[in-house]
């Protein structure tokens, strides 16, 4: 028997030699001395934990789940992973209608939807903010994203006919940021696609792919969402033979692995299958005599590395099918959190700290003299958009505009 | 992925190949599977402090010699006593050239100053730190010591025994600030770097600059714990030249902030110069073909492969797992490279902890331009620096940077010159 293949633990806590490298990287220590920093919280207090549930800090609700501290760890401990857990596992506080409005976002996306015009007016009324701050600790300096009135989806079906008649095809897992929010960059994604000769069709059924609701601690409802979702994607990789492409760096994440580390459920055999389009994208051009047509754009940008995206390693794939426009002058921002993390932002109790770890990079944006900041993730972009001056379009829609 | 050069590894080799290489056209790409060592720097870098026999070095480039002749494997050993002393220049220039301003030559160790206040010869100390040209003594007569209150990870005491014993005084102070008590809230939290990021603050500097100056009456210097200038590199010869007065630091226990300086500086650097750095990802494995490696796969990169003419592996040692040390052998793990190790494990470890330890002289082995080998082949293209390499032991040798330094130098000139 191999002894050490036994007594290593799933999140490999046992592998931290306390080297404390992972607080330097900690986005939330560096801002708010109340936590206790990813290396007690997640390693240190893992070991306190296993021998007594009381040892259970609350204090793990400030961890952002940005996994910073991850990329950084010289021995690949999944602290963020261990940190999470904690949380779903010993938190015992009850959710709060608050908490259950920001993570429900398919919910909350379909009522929008059907009142868009009165709800984006609504919820940038001054008075309506102050009673979401005093009822609900929504912060009322938060931006809220707007509602469209027509999903997406219902977008889509009036193009499915179209999209079949493509030999080639690829799925598409909007989320509900596309669906509810931003339809266009899903019809830039289509636009993208059919300029390669690729027909893009929707999974069979799509629910959130449930990260607010992991970190809001909805776990039974999360595994649902994820449930639904894992059988539509394996219908269509296993079943039907296409590969998944998403837009969302943080949808992309979760699916891969949050659902396996943190929902226990198994997504191994189409885990490959299903990644962001720009990495597609890549690939493609790299491995097939595909290219694209582009015209020159002389735009001046910078690119913003999401947190999970850096996890994922994927910036690479992004920043060089945007580097392929002619004439574009790009940037790449050094990677910073932008200090939102999805609804932690949101939480009154967290604007401040929130808007700390955003300082630097806010700065150093409207520094620049750029035209767009480009970035793969939906609440980086909300948050940069509140916190400067500047518009932030995602890279696929920067193409889909320098198509010829 | 196309590169020129693909280097595994992001710490002081890697990324010195990485700028060095870029710096003359190649288009590179750092893999790091997480930060480096860099991270527990002392602020000195070594080059020789000892022989293997136990003979203390003063001249580095003097007791080459002998080295050769003691150690025929030793990374500088296959440098040769030229080439040795060139690179080393090339190093000290090196650093000047990306903005880190140190003191030393490698004509003559100087002494650095531990945290227990122990003297130790180096090569190279970046310029905030305490340094003395003597062993036994200080180039101070009575200095104030002063440290932040609550922080944990720097101890006077020992300071001030040792400093005693040089016939140097010691003033022991303490000092606050508003923005520290809240920190203290969470003592495991109070490291060097959360006290930095408050010294740092530009509303601060008044307050700090009031406060050094009250505490030092009397005293020829200032001594601090490095916990100030993370983000302002600055700020250290600011504050002495608004006190009057030398302000100079000691290392901490880690996270070193002036390690972390320094990567940053690096990391910037090889950036501007249009390189590629991956944090966070693993090679899983490469494909060797005729001799040679064609491309290597990651853990986040899985299918899409990275292509390169050659390929640097500057994984570090144990610590990062650049070599694993089960119970049976000592392996590396991405390429399956040959390791040199005794096969008695009885000579890995002397039971004294403070003796000679054979497991750190273990490496990878490899010819004297530094290409590896697997199964005794030499791969062509596969070129090995710093921490890893066989023949040398870091510790009791005092030689560890001067290795990643000069092998990384050596190893770009090499494939620059292909």
């Amino acid at each position: 028997m191999v002894l050490q293949q036994h007594n290593i633990s799933d999140n490999n806590f046992e592998q931290c030699i306390k080297c404390t490298i992972c607080t330097v990287y900690c986005p939330v220590a560096a801002v708010n001395p109340a936590y206790p920093g990813p290396k007690q919280a997640g390693p240190d207090g893992e070991r306190l934990r296993l021998k007594q549930a009381s040892f259970y800090d609350d204090a793990l609700k400030y961890c952002l789940n940005c996994k910073k501290c991850e990329v950084a760890c010289p021995s690949n401990v999944r602290i963020g992973d261990i940190i999470q857990a904690a949380r779903l596992k010993y938190d015992t506080n009850p959710p709060k209608l608050r908490d259950y409005v920001l993570s429900h976002t398919d919910f909350v996306g379909t009522f929008s939807t059907f009142l868009a015009p009165i709800v984006n007016k609504t919820v940038s009324f001054p008075i309506v903010k102050t009673a979401m701050d005093r009822v609900l600790s929504i912060d009322h300096r938060r931006m809220f994203p707007e509602y469209t009135s027509e999903t997406f989806k219902q977008w889509y079906e009036k193009q499915a006919d179209t999209q079949k008649g493509f030999s080639r095809q690829i799925s598409y897992f909007h989320g509900c940021y596309v669906n509810y929010n931003d339809p266009q960059l899903g019809k830039d994604l289509i636009k993208v696609f059919n300029a390669l000769g690729i027909g893009v069709q929707l999974l069979r059924k799509e629910k959130c792919c449930g990260v607010a609701l992991i970190a809001n601690g909805f776990i039974t409802r999360a595994k649902k969402f994820a449930q639904v979702n894992v059988a539509s994607l394996r219908e269509s990789v296993i079943t039907r033979e296409i590969p998944v492409v998403t837009t969302s760096s943080t949808c992309t994440f979760t699916i891969r692995d949050e659902y396996p580390h943190l929902l226990d459920i198994y997504t191994g055999d189409i885990r490959d299958q299903i990644e962001l389009a720009t990495r597609y994208i890549y690939r493609l051009l790299n491995e097939e005599s595909i290219s694209f047509k582009l015209k020159s754009r002389m735009i001046k940008v910078a690119y913003h590395t999401p947190c999970h995206m850096e996890k994922l390693g994927w910036a690479y794939y992004s920043i060089e099918l945007l580097r392929m426009i002619p004439n574009i002058e790009l940037q790449v921002l050094h990677p910073k959190c932008c200090g939102i993390a999805g609804t932690y932002g949101f939480k009154k109790e967290n604007y401040r700290t929130s808007q700390d770890i955003g300082a630097s990079l806010f700065d150093e944006i409207e520094d620049d003299s750029i035209d767009y900041v480009i970035t793969d993730c939906e609440t980086c972009k909300w948050q940069i958009e509140m916190s400067t001056s500047r518009k932030v379009r995602h890279p696929i829609s920067i193409l889909a505009a320098a198509l010829k | 992925m196309k590169f020129d050069t693909v280097i595994i590894g992001g710490g002081l080799s890697g990324l010195i190949s990485g700028i060095y290489l870029s710096q003359h056209g190649q288009r590179c790409v750092i893999v790091s599977s997480g930060q480096s060592a860099l991270h527990f720097s002392s602020g000195s870098f070594d080059l020789l402090n000892r022989l293997p026999d136990g003979e203390t070095v003063n001249q580095p480039v003097t007791a080459i010699d002998k080295l050769l002749e003691q150690a025929p494997t030793h990374p500088y050993a296959k440098l040769g006593k030229e080439k040795f002393e060139v690179l080393a220049r090339q190093a000290e220039q090196f650093f000047r050239n990306v903005d880190i301003p140190v003191y030393g030559d490698a004509e003559k160790n100087h002494y650095r100053i531990t945290p227990m206040g122990m003297m130790r010869p180096t090569w190279l100390t970046a310029t905030d730190f305490a340094i003395s040209y003597e062993e036994h003594q200080l180039p101070w007569k009575k200095v104030a010591l002063v440290n932040v209150a609550g922080f944990l990870d720097f101890y006077p005491a020992f300071l001030v025994d040792e400093f005693r014993k040089m016939g140097t005084v010691c003033e022991i102070r303490t000092f606050d600030l508003p923005k520290l008590g809240k920190r203290r809230q969470n003592p495991t939290e109070l490291r060097s770097i959360h006290v930095a990021r408050i010294l740092d603050k530009m509303s601060n500097r008044n307050l700090l600059i009031a406060s050094l100056r009250e505490m030092s009456e009397g005293c020829d210097a200032i001594i601090l714990p490095a916990c100030i200038g993370l983000e302002q590199k600055d700020i250290v010869p600011f504050l002495a030249e608004k006190v009057e007065k030398p302000v100079l630091l000691l290392p901490t226990l880690p996270p070193s902030t002036v390690g972390i300086r320094i990567q940053r500086s690096l990391h910037r650097s090889f950036l501007n110069l249009g390189g590629t750095y991956m944090l966070g990802d693993n090679i899983q494995s490469g494909s060797l073909k005729e001799g040679k490696i064609r491309e290597v796969y990651s853990q986040n990169h899985q299918d899409i492969s990275l292509s390169g003419k050659n390929f640097i592996l500057a994984t570090g040692n144990y610590f990062s797992q650049g070599i694993i040390a089960s119970k049976d052998k000592i392996y590396e793990p991405v390429f399956d490279l040959d390791v040199s190790y005794a096969s008695d494990r009885q000579q890995w470890y002397d039971a004294d902890l403070f003796k000679k330890q054979g497991y750190q002289e273990f490496g990878v082995a490899t010819n004297p331009d530094f290409q590896g080998r697997y199964k005794g082949e030499t791969i062509e293209n596969l070129y090995v620096a710093g921490a890893i390499l066989e023949g040398f032991n870091p510790v009791h040798q005092g030689c560890g940077g001067g290795v990643s330094l000069l092998s990384a130098l050596h190893i770009s000139n090499h494939i620059l010159n292909k």
